[in-house]
C-alpha cells in the first residue's frame, strides 16, 4: 500500500477543475490506456495577456496521477504562460507535500501535458521527445530526449530513479544498460557546467514559501516543542520575516530566544537560507 | 466503520475455532514434540491429529504429508526435489500463469541452472490447450508444475488429467494448490498427482504454515536439512500452534465445503451478476465455467485499478487489482496479460474473493457503492466517452 499524504488524498478524493473545457483555446494530451495512466489538460488562455483563466484536467490512472493532475490545474490557474512555464515535475510533486518515490512520473506527466498544451496554443510543433529521440525503453515508449530531460532537472543518478520518473525501464528490462550510459553521460555535462548555474533553485513565491514553512513546522518544530510542553504558531510571512506566536509553556520559559533561533535555523536549512524569524504576540 | 473483506486469495480471518485450537500450544502446552519427556512429547500426538486432519481434507494418508512454512516453501520443496530425484531429465514444464512461488523459481532454474522451461500458454478463458500440454510433456520432462486454481481469476485447470499425462511419460507433478485447498473438495489419492503445495493462511489458519503433500513411494531430497523432523524430510522444530492451527483449520473447511460451493458460490454470483448490470463496459476476466466459487476477477473498462482501490477502501471494502499502479512494479498483471485482456480492461481489472464469513449484506453494500466509484472515475477519465451512454458520465 502506498503512502499518500494528505494533500495527495485531498486532491484524489475531492479533484478540482474536473471535465473538459468547451471553450478552451489549448489542449495538451499524454499518455496512453496502454501505460497505465493518461491526462488530457484544457486551457483557457487570455490571448493579449497569456494568463491562463481556467484550466481543466481528464485523467485515467491512479491515485497520485489523478491528484498530479488536480494539482496542477491549481498550480497554472491566474499564472502567465511564461510563469507557469516554470513550474517543474518537482514543484508539483511539493505542492502535493510529497510523492512515493514509485509515483513521480506521475507529476511528470503533469508537466509535459502543459509543456504540449502550449506549444499547441502558440502554433509550436507540440514537443516532439516523444517522436524524435531514439526510442529507448520500448515497453512504455520512452526516448532517450525525455531521459535526459528528467535526469537534468532531477538530479537523478540511478536506474531505478529513472524508471520511477518516466518508467523506462520498468517492464522487459532490455534497455537498462542503454539508460545506464544515458544517466552517465548527462551527469558528467552537468558536472562540466558551472555549479552555480545548476544548483540556482529558482525563487519560491510566497504561497509556496508559507507552505513550506508549515509544513517544516508540522513536521520538524512543533513535534519537538510539544514534547516539552510547548508549541508555536505561524502568523504570518511578511517578505522573509516570518512572525510566529509561541503557545503553551513556550510563552513563560526563559529560553524563549533559544527556541526562536532553533526555529529560524531548522527553517533556514529546509525552507530558504535568508528567512528571519520573529515573534509576535499571537 | 465495518470492513467489508473481499481479498480472501490473499489472505483469510484466523476461525475462532482455530485460535481457540491453537491458545494451548502459545502458553503452558509449549514443549517440543520431540522431548523424551511426556510435557513435550505428548505435543507430538496434537501434531499426529493435526496431520490427520489436514489428510483428511486432501483424501490422503497422514504419512504422505509434511508440515512447512506456508505455499512457497512447499512449492520449492517439491520442483526442487523432483529436479534432484530425476537428474538425467532436464526439462520442467510450467504454465505462464503460475504464482510468482514457481514462475520465479523456475524463471531462475532456467538462467542460472540450465534447465529447459516449457511455458503453458492460455487463451482468453485462462484456460490451457491440453493438445499443447500433451505435447510439451516428454520423456525429458522431469516435472510438471500447473497450479489447481489461479490466485488471480480462480479459473481451474485439470491438474488430475494432466498427472495422468506427465505419469505416462514417467515425469512427476506438482501442483500449487494454494488457492484450491479447502474451497473444492479433493480425493488425492485416486490421482497420479505426486506433489501438492498448500497454505494455511488461505484457508483460516494463521500466517507461517503450510503443508506439502509427497505421494507414497515417490522420490524424495529435503529442502531444509537439520534435524530428524517430520520423517527426516525437513529439519527444524515444528511450528506446533500452526500446525494445530492448520489441523483444525482442515477440519473446518472439510465441514462446510458444500457452503463453500452453496452460498459462498451464489455470494459471489450475486456480487458478479450485480454490478455486470448496474456497471457498463465491465468484463469479467477467466472462464466463469470452471472457476473457484468464492473468486470473481472484473475488469472495468477506462479507468484505473488503484484509484478504484483507494475509493473503495475510502468505503471500508478490501479487494485487489491487476493493475500495475497497486505493485511496486509498473507491469499490470502477468496472468491477464497471458489470457489477452485488452489494455483497456487490465488496469482497471479488480478481484473480488469471498471466504464463508461474508454476508449478503455485505455483498448488497459493494453492489451498491461500486457504481458510484466506476461512475465517478470514468466522469474524470479521457476515455470511454464515446463508448458510454451519457447516463453514466454524469455525476
Amino acid at each position: 500500500m502506498w503512502e499518500y499524504s494528505d494533500k495527495v488524498k485531498e486532491h484524489f478524493f475531492s479533484p478540482k477543475n474536473v471535465g473538459a473545457l468547451d471553450d478552451a483555446n489549448a489542449v495538451g494530451e499524454v499518455g496512453s490506456l496502454a501505460c497505465g495512466d493518461a491526462l488530457k489538460l484544457f486551457l483557457k488562455i487570455d490571448p493579449d495577456t497569456e494568463r491562463i483563466l481556467d484550466a481543466r484536467f481528464q485523467t485515467f490512472g491512479c491515485g497520485s496521477a489523478i491528484a498530479s493532475s488536480s494539482a496542477l490545474t491549481e498550480m497554472i490557474k491566474g499564472k502567465t504562460v511564461d510563469e507557469a512555464l516554470k513550474i517543474t515535475n518537482q514543484d508539483i510533486a511539493d505542492f502535493l507535500g510529497g510523492l512515493p518515490k514509485e509515483k513521480m512520473h506521475c507529476s511528470v506527466m503533469g508537466r509535459d501535458a502543459f509543456h504540449a498544451a502550449v506549444a499547441g496554443y502558440r502554433g509550436e510543433p507540440a514537443p516532439k521527445e516523444h517522436l524524435e529521440g531514439e526510442l529507448v525503453c520500448e515497453c512504455f515508449g520512452v526516448t532517450d530526449d525525455q531521459i535526459r530531460r528528467v535526469v537534468r532537472e532531477n538530479n537523478i543518478s540511478t536506474l531505478e530513479e529513472v524508471t520511477n520518473y518516466t518508467k523506462a525501464g520498468g517492464g522487459c528490462g532490455l534497455c537498462h544498460e542503454k539508460i545506464m550510459s544515458i544517466i552517465a553521460e548527462v551527469r558528467g555535462q552537468l558536472a562540466q557546467e558551472t555549479p552555480e548555474k545548476v544548483r540556482v533553485r529558482r525563487p519560491m513565491t510566497n504561497i509556496q514559501k508559507i507552505a513550506k514553512i508549515q509544513e517544516v513546522m508540522e513536521k520538524e518544530i512543533r513535534p519537538m516543542l510539544q514534547q516539552d510542553g510547548g508549541d508555536v504558531e505561524l502568523v504570518d510571512l511578511e517578505g522573509n520575516r516570518v512572525l510566529v506566536a509561541l503557545r503553551g509553556i513556550c510563552t513563560s520559559c526563559p529560553s524563549a530566544g533559544l527556541t526562536k533561533s532553533g526555529i529560524e535555523s531548522k527553517l533556514k536549512e529546509l525552507v530558504e537560507p535568508d528567512l528571519v524569524v520573529e515573534e509576535v504576540a499571537g | 466503520m465495518n470492513v467489508v473483506y473481499l481479498d480472501n486469495n490473499a489472505t483469510t480471518s484466523v476461525a475462532p475455532e482455530v485460535l481457540e485450537a491453537m491458545m494451548p500450544f502459545l502458553t503452558q502446552r509449549y514443549g517440543n514434540p520431540s522431548s523424551m519427556h511426556s510435557f513435550g512429547g505428548s505435543v507430538a500426538r496434537d501434531v499426529a491429529k493435526a496431520r490427520e486432519k489436514l489428510a483428511g481434507l486432501l483424501g490422503v494418508s497422514p504419512q504422505e504429508i509434511i508440515f512447512t512454512s506456508g505455499g512457497t516453501e512447499s512449492d520449492s520443496t517439491a520442483i526442487l526435489s523432483a529436479l534432484a530425484t530425476m537428474p538425467e531429465r532436464r526439462e520442467i514444464v510450467t504454465t505462464r500463469v503460475e504464482h510468482p512461488a514457481v514462475l520465479n523459481l523456475c524463471k531462475n532454474l532456467a538462467r542460472f541452472k540450465g534447465y529447459t522451461v516449457n511455458w503453458l500458454s492460455v487463451d482468453k478463458e485462462g484456460l490451457l490447450d491440453m493438445n499443447e500440454v500433451r505435447s510439451r510433456i516428454t520423456d525429458r520432462t522431469a516435472v510438471v508444475s500447473v497450479m489447481w486454481a489461479n490466485n488471480e481469476t480462480g479459473v481451474l485447470f485439470p491438474v488430475e488429467e494432466i498427472a495422468d499425462i506427465a505419469y505416462e511419460k514417467g515425469a512427476l507433478m506438482h501442483t500449487d494448490a494454494v488457492q484450491a485447498v479447502g474451497k473444492i473438495p479433493m480425493n488425492l489419492s485416486s490421482t497420479n498427482i505426486d506433489f501438492l503445495a498448500l497454505s494455511g493462511h488461505k484457508l483460516h489458519a494463521p500466517k507461517g504454515v503450510g503443508a506439502l503433500f509427497i505421494k507414497k513411494g515417490t522420490r524424495f531430497s529435503p529442502f531444509i536439512i537439520g534435524g530428524h523432523q517430520e520423517s527426516n524430510r525437513r529439519g527444524s522444530t515444528e511450528n506446533v500452534p500452526g500446525i494445530v492451527g492448520l489441523g483444525e483449520a482442515a477440519r473446518l473447511a472439510l465441514e462446510n465445503i458444500q457452503e463453500e460451493n452453496d452460498r459462498v458460490r451464489r455470494l459471489r454470483d450475486r456480487l458478479e451478476s450485480g454490478l455486470l448490470a448496474s456497471i457498463p463496459a465491465a468484463r469479467v476476466n477467466g472462464s466463469r465455467r470452471h472457476r473457484l466459487p468464492n473468486t470473481t476477477n472484473t475488469g472495468f473498462e477506462f479507468v484505473e485499478g488503484e484509484a478504484i482501490l483507494l475509493r473503495m477502501d475510502d468505503k471500508g471494502i478490501c479487494a485487489s487489482s491487476g493493475s500495475a499502479c497497486t505493485s511496486g512494479s509498473l507491469e499490470p498483471s502477468h496472468v491477464l496479460r497471458a489470457m489477452g485482456v485488452p489494455f483497456t480492461a487490465v488496469h482497471g481489472s479488480i478481484r473480488f474473493s469471498l471466504s464463508r464469513y461474508n454476508t449478503d449484506e455485505e455483498i448488497t453494500y459493494v453492489v451498491e457503492e461500486l457504481p458510484k466509484i466506476i461512475m465517478f472515475l470514468r466522469s474524470l477519465s479521457p476515455f470511454g466517452r464515446e463508448n458510454l451512454s451519457s447516463v453514466c458520465i454524469a455525476q
